[in-house]
């Protein structure tokens, strides 16, 4: 498994060691990676797509072709399908020909859909974040609103909420902009 | 005008600019073309992605589209070019401590690839360093102009490049650090990463492709065969923005401010005036010494985006010489059907401009800029001499092999 980030790494690890396959070698930084391929002997490698060295590892599976070690890759010429859900996912994986295709598909789904899963982790993380930073944001403005304008909370907040509706704008915008007018005033 | 929704993969490079000119610009927006752009960070994301039809189009190595159609790749699919994207761009950088050996076993301070060679050779003979350990290039693809360009300079330097010296892939943005960690001596590749490493005194711009194989082929314009053969006039309009887009590039004019466009983060996003290097072929070295290149890059010029059928067919000789594929006639023919003169000519005769008479030339019979005669008239070709004086006939291209081979 050659993925720089650590945590999805140990993710598809944990599933692969869970569906039985529990020879797994992460590797994270591909200095000497040739040996490192050498010595381990895997059957597959996956990979995530964001890695700049993909060009160099298929070099390295090309040129290994010539000493007896056969590594093609999986996603291949077959199935279109699982190509496109690996690319979507943003993974790949090549194999050592003559690895048998049902052991090797299941191997790949399973990295599709922890990929995904991870993704739909992160994006839920980074909007629960946003969505922190949001509330911080509309509770500053309402503080803002309460001191000049002498509204009482409810208030200070239906301001911000009709204001948003009129403008089409959410109201963490609106929030926004009240924060950075203020700050221009007391300057 | 119905407008045309194109998907293009780039690979943040100085020669990706034509593409991006079009795209940011306004040229690909003049004939009816929508034209989005997707930064890709591996040649095998761009294939695979391609291959899945994320991309209609990308910015390709040369030899790509040929290896894809020989099946040399890990998927079956097949890429047309009909269009090229420059001549020239590459140069090859060494590190300053080779180069230091380099320098004491020369006479001329030249960049001229015969006079650079031989002192290669001649530091691989005599140094003890190297006795032990090979040196080591990288390139950015196997099947990569760098690739072929390095290989012919040190086959003709008389440095046999599969024994004398290790050759490993890496890809560019990784160039200058492999070479400030001492992974590898040196590299052949795209602008902008020699200028970084010159411009950081991490390694000395020792040759370049403009002077290995003058006015040669480099990026392409790879297009997905199914998205053409339903595309066809979506194709055409495509050609002529990039065409426009490749004359504004190449006007002298407006290098600043491609240099600043390029620079962009959604581009190459890396300091504009190291983009211009390449643009001006005037090359800033740490030392503060400058190296004046003629020809670096040119985007138009010269007919510089006609798919010659013939750069086509030297690509291929070289996938035979270093075995990538075993040469035949009916391999020969796909090599040279890959590029698709056709499909330039057709799109662009509504514009009324300078055309080459043929689809071939012999690359290397040109010594000097030559004045042809074209269909409008008013093309100037060439020179495209190779530096060891080599001529490459495509219609002797068994006789080519063959010597190569021995």
């Amino acid at each position: 498994m050659v993925d720089e980030d650590a945590v999805r790494a140990s993710i598809i690890e944990a599933g692969l060691r869970a569906s039985g396959h529990n020879q797994v070698t992460i590797v994270h930084d591909l200095n000497g990676i040739a040996r490192r391929i050498a010595e381990v002997g895997p059957d597959v490698i996956i990979i995530d797509l964001q890695n700049p060295n993909r060009d160099m590892l298929e070099n390295l599976f090309q040129l290994s072709r010539a000493v007896q070690r056969p590594i093609a890759m999986f996603v291949d010429r077959s199935d279109k399908a699982s190509m496109e859900a690996a690319i979507e996912a943003g993974v790949s994986a090549y194999v050592v020909n003559g690895l048998a295709e049902n052991r090797i598909k299941p191997i790949l789904d399973m990295a599709v859909s922890r990929f995904n899963a991870y993704s739909r982790m992160a994006r839920e993380l980074a909007e629960a974040k946003s969505e922190l930073e949001n509330r911080k944001i509309i509770d500053r403005a309402k503080g803002l609103l309460m001191k000049s304008r002498q509204l009482d909370e409810a208030a200070a907040y239906n301001l911000l909420r009709t204001t948003a509706m009129n403008q089409n704008r959410t109201i963490a915008d609106i929030a926004q902009s009240l924060i950075v007018a203020a700050g221009l005033l007391e300057q | 005008m119905s407008l045309h929704r194109v998907s293009a993969a780039f690979m943040p490079l100085t020669d990706s600019a034509i593409l991006v000119a079009a795209a940011a610009l306004g040229f690909a927006e003049q004939e009816g073309i929508v034209l989005s752009l997707t930064r890709e960070n591996s040649w095998a994301n761009v294939r695979d992605r391609m291959a899945v039809r994320h991309f209609d189009v990308a910015h390709l190595l040369a030899p790509m589209p040929i290896a894809f159609n020989l099946g040399l790749s890990p998927l079956a699919f097949n890429v047309i070019t009909p269009m090229a994207l420059g001549l020239g761009g590459n140069a090859i950088t060494v590190s300053g401590s080779l180069y230091e050996l380099m320098q004491k076993a020369r006479t001329s301070n030249v960049l001229h690839p015969a006079a650079v060679g031989l002192a290669l050779k001649t530091v691989i003979l005599d140094e003890l360093t190297f006795k032990s350990r090979k040196i080591t290039f990288a390139v950015v693809h196997p099947h990569s102009v760098h690739n072929f360009e390095l290989r012919y300079w040190l086959a003709a330097c008389g440095i046999n490049p599969d024994a004398d010296v290790d050759i490993v892939i890496v890809p560019p943005p990784l160039m200058p650090d492999a070479l400030a960690a001492g992974h590898i001596d040196g590299f052949c590749v795209g602008e902008p990463w020699n200028s970084i490493a010159a411009q950081n005194g991490i390694g000395v711009i020792a040759t370049v492709k403009a002077a290995i194989w003058k006015s040669s082929p480099e990026k392409v314009l790879g297009v997905s065969k199914i998205w053409a053969d339903q595309q066809p006039q979506a194709l055409a309009a495509l050609v002529r923005a990039l065409y426009h887009a490749a004359k504004w590039c190449g006007d002298h004019e407006n290098h600043t401010e491609l240099a600043r466009l390029l620079a962009l983060p959604a581009y190459l996003n890396c300091p504009a005036d190291v983009i211009e290097s390449a643009l001006t072929g005037k090359f800033k070295n740490a030392d503060g010494s400058v190296l004046d290149v003629t020809d670096f890059f040119v985007p138009f010029a010269r007919a510089a985006t006609f798919p010659w059928q013939s750069h086509a067919l030297w690509l291929y000789s070289q996938m035979v010489r270093w075995g990538h594929v075993k040469h035949s006639a009916a391999n020969a023919d796909l090599a040279l059907k890959s590029y698709r003169p056709d499909i330039y000519r057709a799109a662009l005769k509504p514009l009324n401009v300078a055309l080459p008479g043929a689809n071939s030339k012999v690359e290397g019979a040109l010594t000097a800029a030559t004045a042809v005669g074209a269909s409008a008239g008013g093309l100037v070709l060439g020179p495209d001499g190779f530096f060891d004086g080599a001529v490459f006939d495509p219609a002797l291209i068994d006789a080519y092999i063959s010597n190569q081979r021995a």
